[in-house]
């Protein structure tokens, strides 16, 4: 441990520490801005200077090192005088339009005035920047109120390994965003969303859609179906003062009928139907391989639209390892638009899907043409768990007083492998679960059902299953060692995907989710979201498995009576239609081949 | 600037796809070495004569990293330019010794004569006009440089013999 001093308090650090975390160590707040736990530390922003004694100028404590006998003094007047200064220096080339702002209540850089608190502004002059990108479906991006923090440069480039967003020009002029002011529709953007969950302000918001729903709930013409991610309902309570990871399913399905959805469904259900699906794709893709046919091996996952519009930028050659299976929501969109709307005996026209995601990529995947049957969206709006929350709260409902209430049948019921799906880990886990019992007859070994070696938060996570006491329909897998692989965050697909590309993976299945930590970290969720907030998310996903009576996607009977009504049998004529896609391979600069939407100036 | 990568003026000789492939093995002599980024864009715009967008994608993909980034560091260094640019660039010098002894009038009356904006072209794509702050030649001053020569003491009655120099 390192001993210093700050404002006369003798502290310990751990040796590594910036200045910064050691005084927050010992509960003394060094107001700061641009620093981002676990993230973002680069002294861009200035807010945290402190006086050390022996340094003739201010320091930024997130960029300095604790060392032994340093004496540190937070509070002084040169220190306030500075940090009040700099806020208003960056005041001043922000828009005070706050009534206006998506962030209102919620956003750092008033958080920071509310601390330093000025009367008056005394820097007025010129703005540097004033254009809105509206090109994306997912990601607004408005460049007159970003403040040159950078945190979205750094989990775009590092974390995520994208790369669309960098510091364009200089001084001034200074701007962030893709090469050539290119707006984000026509670059390599994922639509992940990472860069809005760090943004400290409204530069980067998800595009709002709540308008768009409320009118369709407005209007008595149309059927309003709504249906909701596991993740959301493990990250939701965050909004209403709940700790990180309770379970609000119950209260969110009372709040989604009292906003006035008509249906109330659940994409868990398509989660268990994708099980079934994919699981059945698998089967397929690995007996061909091991009878001697074609086969593209390994497999990966197809849930995550952030992870594929990646793939198709970076490794277009390699879209056929995909599985075929669209993301569940948009197998649910397709159900309600047919299956049910036949039950229901209303014209597929009138009614309005809306599915709440932990995602901003779902906004883009919507508009997919390939998503399109009959010429008509299967799902019309996507909204994230922050625009829920706020039609809840602009619906005038108690959130923390609503009774719990329930999804509507036939497509609101879910086993506990669907749960799952919401974090790293989950959907490999959930189809495991059921392949090895299609294949043995028997439960997979793993005390409770816990594939332990896939759940976590680590980058890459690896599990070796081996097949023994096969039924004889599938004696040809007896023995075989099934290897499979798990990555979320964009930066371990690329080191799982360069394997695939060169030829050298050692897998036959692998799991993507886009965000780091899977969907209960998606660009929709509640913020922040730190390490800790992904842990309690993921451990309330786990007990919501935990907690249900069925574990086994192949056990869910709902989705045993649709194969039976209506879809016939998995990988079936009408599944294909239905329920599967295919992919566009991009190439990675295909933003410079694209057309240009002219970015807006306000 | 190396021997081996010294640019050579070829105008007129070399076929857009030889100039490429002159950029790629730059790209490819410089490649893992950290930092190179800056030292390859200027390689590449003596070969190119400016750096268009599809010269930086050429640059980004062979170096594995993002072209936001390539194109950040492009247009961060008043050096580099995006445009195509004249057979001469005249680079007026305002630093705080050129500035005082005339400088500012040197690029009003180039701008005049050349028919451009500071930064711009002239049709014929003969002539580009810039400005620079401080060439470190204070006493030379007013300084004005034409592609890599430098011309001391300038008189904006006699910037005609410049021109004239170049045809």
């Amino acid at each position: 441990m390192v001993t210093l001093t700050i404002n006369g308090k003798q502290v310990q650090a751990e040796p590594g520490m910036s200045v910064l975390e050691a005084a927050k160590a010992n509960n003394i707040m060094i107001p700061h801005f641009c620093y981002l736990e676990d993230v973002h530390q680069v002294g861009a922003c200035r807010i945290c200077v402190v006086e050390i004694e022996g340094a003739r100028s201010l320091q930024a404590s997130c960029m300095v090192p604790v060392r032994e006998g340093m004496v540190v003094r937070t509070n002084t007047a040169r220190v306030k005088r500075a940090r009040k200064v700099l806020y208003e220096l960056m005041l001043s080339d922000h828009p005070r339009n706050c009534l206006s702002c998506l962030r209102n209540q919620n956003c750092e850089f008033q958080k920071l005035g509310e601390l330093i608190q000025i009367s008056e502004f005394r820097f007025e002059g010129e703005k540097s920047k004033s254009f809105v990108d509206l090109s994306s479906p997912s990601i607004v991006r408005d460049s007159s109120k970003c403040i040159l923090c950078r945190r979205c440069i750094t989990v775009c480039n590092e974390i995520q390994g994208v790369g669309v967003l960098n510091v364009q020009k200089r001084g001034f002029h200074s701007v962030i965003g893709p090469a050539d002011e290119l707006p984000l529709s026509s670059v390599n953007c994922t639509n992940c969303g990472q860069c809005v969950m760090v943004c400290p302000v409204g530069a980067l918001l998800a595009k709002d859609v709540t308008e768009r729903v409320w009118d369709a709930i407005f209007d008595p013409h149309k059927r309003v179906i709504v249906q909701t991610a596991p993740a959301v309902r493990v990250a939701l309570g965050e909004e209403f003062g709940y700790p990180p990871g309770t379970i609000v399913t119950g209260k969110m399905a009372t709040a989604l009928r009292e906003i006035g959805f008509d249906e109330i469904f659940d994409t868990n259900f398509a989660a268990d139907l994708t099980i079934i699906e994919e699981g059945t794709e698998f089967l397929q893709r690995v007996t061909a391989a091991l009878t001697g046919k074609n086969a593209v091996l390994p497999m990966i996952t197809s849930c995550s639209p952030g992870w594929i519009k990646y793939i198709e930028h970076e490794f277009p050659q390699e879209l056929d390892h995909l599985s075929t299976c669209k993301s569940p929501h948009m197998m649910l969109g397709a159900l309600a638009k047919t299956y049910y709307a036949e039950k229901i005996g209303v014209d597929p026209k009138d009614i309005f899907v809306v599915s709440i995601m932990p995602c901003t990529a779902k906004k883009f995947e919507i508009t997919r043409p390939e998503m399109f049957i009959n010429g008509m969206p299967t799902v019309d709006a996507v909204l994230t768990t922050r625009e829920l929350a706020r039609m809840i709260r602009d619906a005038g409902i108690e959130f923390q007083e609503l009774p719990d209430g329930r999804f509507d049948d036939p497509l609101g019921f879910s086993t506990g492998a669907a749960d799952i799906f919401g974090t790293t880990g989950g959907v490999m886990e959930a189809a495991l679960r059921t392949v090895y019992e299609i294949v043995t007859g028997r439960e997979i070994p793993f005390e409770r059902l816990e594939v332990t070696p896939v759940r976590g938060l680590s980058q890459v996570k690896e599990a070796a299953i081996k097949i023994e006491g096969t039924k004889p329909e599938y004696s040809y897998l007896e023995g075989v060692e099934v290897r499979v692989a798990v990555t979320s965050g964009l930066s371990g697909a690329k080191r799982l995907m360069k394997e695939v590309a060169e030829g050298t993976s050692p897998y036959h299945f692998i799991e993507v989710m886009g965000c780091p930590g899977g969907c209960i970290a998606g660009g929709g969720q509640p913020k922040p979201t730190t390490r800790s907030i992904r842990e309690a998310r993921m451990r309330a996903i786990y007990a919501e498995d935990a907690g249900k009576p069925k574990r086994k996607s192949h056990e869910n009977p709902f989705v045993a009576k649709l194969y039976e009504e209506f879809l016939g049998e998995p990988l079936g004529h009408r599944s294909h239609e239905l329920l599967h896609t295919h992919y566009v391979p991009r190439g990675r600069y295909n933003e410079l081949e694209g057309t240009r939407i002219p970015i807006q100036t306000k | 600037m190396d021997a081996k990568h010294a640019a050579q003026c070829q105008c007129g000789e070399e076929s857009e796809e030889e100039k490429l492939a002159r950029i790629a093995q730059v790209v490819d002599d410089f490649k893992g070495q950290e930092g190179s980024l800056i030292q390859i864009l200027h390689l590449a715009q003596a070969i190119y004569g400016y750096l268009p967008l599809h010269v930086q994608q050429l640059i980004a993909e062979r170096l594995d990293i993002p072209l936001s980034e390539v194109y950040g560091v492009t247009t961060f260094y008043s050096f580099f330019s995006t445009k195509p640019r004249g057979e001469y660039t005249i680079r007026v010098c305002l630093g705080t010794a050129c500035y005082v002894r005339g400088g500012a009038e040197i690029v009003k009356r180039l701008s005049q004569q050349l028919g451009v904006e500071v930064g711009g072209t002239t049709a014929d794509r003969k002539f580009t006009l810039e400005v620079m702050r401080c060439i470190g030649a204070c006493g030379l001053a007013p300084a004005v440089t034409v592609n890599d020569t430098v011309m001391r003491q300038v008189n904006p009655d006699k910037l005609n013999r410049i021109l004239e120099m170049c045809s």
